[in-house]
């Protein structure tokens, strides 16, 4: 009995062991990589350990663009997707209108096939317009990626919100807009944070379309990926993917820690 | 509150409704719908399920507006008007706290957006809060206290706005039946003691005897008759009114020596007001026991006459099945064309 279940607790133990390595080794193989001089094949640690690399990436001014570019066109992309979106967000979980539905499912739709075909098609309507090579064109491209989560996540929250908490807040001498901003807008909050954050990091890590639009003239971090994994040394490519996982990895916490945590609960009264 | 007595100037009453009427999805729901409130009374609307009340209410409070007719609170006309910008203050059935508040912010919020000043909201809000007994859950959230307080936090946001109309649209409904009797009877207590005119809807009809001054039974988005509880059981105007409220043994006929006969119109006998014994008596005929079904306090006793089966409510010693004696009617209500003709006493 007692023998039973230690060999149970050893054996889910193991399972965990295991199911961290797999998650966790790329991660820490990635890390060492970003640290080490060098690696020859069959030693089980690196030749030795640098900060070089490092330097590297932010001397190099090719790479730093890259960095920059991003940080300038995720945040843009992320503001007008939300300043269009959510009006059309809130529209749709409120009203009903026709063409509501072949709406929701066209923009469905348009996520759920494979991007290049669009891409393609988007890209002769941009050589039309000079928007090839440009931020604009990239902006474009990307917004497209953000307008799903920016609308469905939302639009399902302002829906969920109950009308006789609005009713009583009118009731209670609040105007329309008051009650908007204090209580409909207020219980929609922690999606509306979800959707900036899925936004985000949809935008961030665009690269097929951004690649297609921007280069050879402007590359943000992923499509810089491409050249640096044939072009510079492994290190480099393991800081630069460091780099690139680090807006998710600290907007994943805080989601974790502000949304799913808490906030998202408190709102829908589910937990 | 006794009509007739005062002159026309201070009998502004608390609510006025006039010929209102809403159609909703093409149907007339309510329907040129008339009611006086007096100024401080508690006034039950109560109706069986689909009659409109909630959709009169929504009227009186702003959230709907009539096709036609007028509401007037305290002697203002407010149709135009939208709910935030009328006197009155509403207590939802789910009572709608907002989840993001706590307590104390649930009961300020009325006041915060009037612009209230902040000692005075502070003030205020614990004063309610005092009177409804929730001083000790003044920072907990609305899902950490239980269905009872979430109830008085909702009457408490009421209150603090000091309405000049307060609209409860069936507030006990979520509680269980034992918390039910209590919190209606703080309201009772609390509605008087702040003389706050007050519609309570309800379809409950032990409710609306209990606990208001006035009844108006709606049906069909009318009303029926609007009176006082005694006087709405002891004579129901029409024979909805007797067969909703209380219960009614009704036939088709005229009561003749004590016996239903036919003749135009109906005969509503309640069934406390049959009278069975082992021995004949005046007005009395034969009657078999068919079913005794006990009822808590009472037994419901089938009685077969030969003329009609009578329903009756009986206490003290209970005869058994098969038992053979004498059923009288104490008193009936005669009605014509639905309408109540007159209240018939003994066998006359
Ligand atoms: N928006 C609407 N569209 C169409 N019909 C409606 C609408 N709102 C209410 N009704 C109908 O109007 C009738 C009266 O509704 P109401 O809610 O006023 O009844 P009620 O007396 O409050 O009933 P209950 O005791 O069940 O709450 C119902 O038959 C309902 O189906
Ligand atoms: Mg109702």
């Amino acid at each position: 009995m007692n023998a039973r279940r230690a060999l149970r607790e050893i054996g889910i133990g193991a399972l965990a062991i295991a199911l961290m390595a797999f998650i966790l080794g790329p991660i820490l193989w990635l890390g060492a990589h970003a640290f080490a001089t060098s690696w020859t094949f069959p030693r089980l640690s690196a030749d030795g350990w640098t900060t070089h690399w490092w330097h590297e990436v932010f001397a190099d001014s090719a790479l730093a663009g890259a960095i920059r570019t991003s940080l300038l066109i995720t945040p843009v992309v992320v503001l007008i997707s939300a300043v269009i979106c959510l009006p059309a967000a809130y529209a749709i979980g409120r009203h009903s209108f026709p063409g509501r539905r072949l709406f929701l499912i066209g923009m469905f739709a348009a996520n759920a096939f494979p991007k290049i075909g669009l891409f393609a098609s988007l890209a002769a309507l941009f050589y039309a317009m000079n928007l090839m090579g440009t931020v604009i064109g990239i902006v474009i491209v990307q917004l497209l990626g953000t307008i799903v989560f920016m609308t469905w996540i939302p639009a399902s929250a302002f829906a969920a919100v109950p009308r006789s908490l609005e009713e009583a807040a009118r009731d209670a001498g609040a105007s329309r807009l008051t009650v908007f901003r204090t209580i409909t807008l207020r219980l929609a909050m922690p999606s509306i944070l979800v959707a900036v954050i899925m936004s985000f990091l949809a935008s961030f890590d665009e690269a097929q379309g951004s690649y297609l639009v921007g280069a050879p003239n402007i590359y943000t971090m992923p499509t810089e990926m491409y050249a640096l994994v044939e072009n510079y040394p492994i290190q480099v490519a393991a800081v630069f993917s460091i780099l690139l996982s680090v807006p998710s990895v600290i907007l994943i916490g805080l989601a974790r820690q502000h949304i799913i945590g808490g906030r998202l609960a408190e709102g829908f009264q589910i937990r | 509150m006794t009509e007739g007595t005062t002159t026309m100037a201070d009998t502004t009453p608390g609510l006025r409704l006039a010929a209102l009427t809403k159609s909703l999805g093409g149907r007339r729901i309510v329907d040129s719908l008339a009611l006086d409130v007096h100024p401080g009374e508690m006034l039950a609307l109560l109706g069986p399920s689909g009659c409109g009340k909630t959709t009169t209410l929504r009227m009186i409070a702003g959230f709907l507006s009539p096709d036609a007719g007028r509401v007037e609170i305290a002697g203002r006309d407010v149709t135009a008007l939208g709910p935030e910008r009328r006197p009155s203050a509403m207590v939802f059935q789910q009572y709608a706290l907002w989840p993001h508040m706590t307590v104390f912010r649930n009961v300020a919020y009325p006041l915060r957006v009037r612009g209230v000043d902040r000692h005075e909201i502070t003030r205020r809000v614990d004063e309610v809060l005092a009177l409804v007994h929730l001083t000790h859950h003044r920072d907990s959230r609305p899902a950490q206290i239980s269905g009872g307080e979430q109830q008085r936090v909702a009457l408490a946001r009421a209150l603090v706005q000091q309405p000049d109309l307060l609209l409860l649209d069936e507030p006990l409904s979520n509680l269980d039946a034992k918390l039910r009797v209590q919190v209606r009877e703080e309201i009772r207590t609390l509605q008087r003691s702040l003389g706050i005119t007050t519609i309570i809807v309800t379809h409950d009809q032990d409710e609306a005897l209990s606990i208001s001054d006035r009844i108006a039974v709606m049906h069909d988005g009318r009303i029926e008759q609007v009176s006082t509880p005694s006087e709405l059981y002891a004579r129901p105007a029409t024979e909805f009114v007797a067969q909703f409220v209380g219960s009614v043994n009704s036939y088709e006929g005229v009561l003749r020596d004590g016996a239903v006969r036919p003749g135009p119109g109906t005969i509503a006998i309640r069934p406390e007001h049959i009278e069975f014994r082992l021995e004949a008596r005046d007005g009395a005929l034969p009657a078999v026991v068919r079913s005794v079904v006990p009822r808590g306090h009472f037994h419901e006793v089938v009685l077969e006459r030969e003329d009609v089966t009578l329903r009756a409510y009986m206490t003290g010693r209970i005869p058994d099945e098969g038992t053979r004696g004498w059923a009288r009617v104490q008193q009936a209500l005669r009605y014509r064309d639905g309408h109540l003709q007159e209240v018939v006493e003994g066998q006359a």
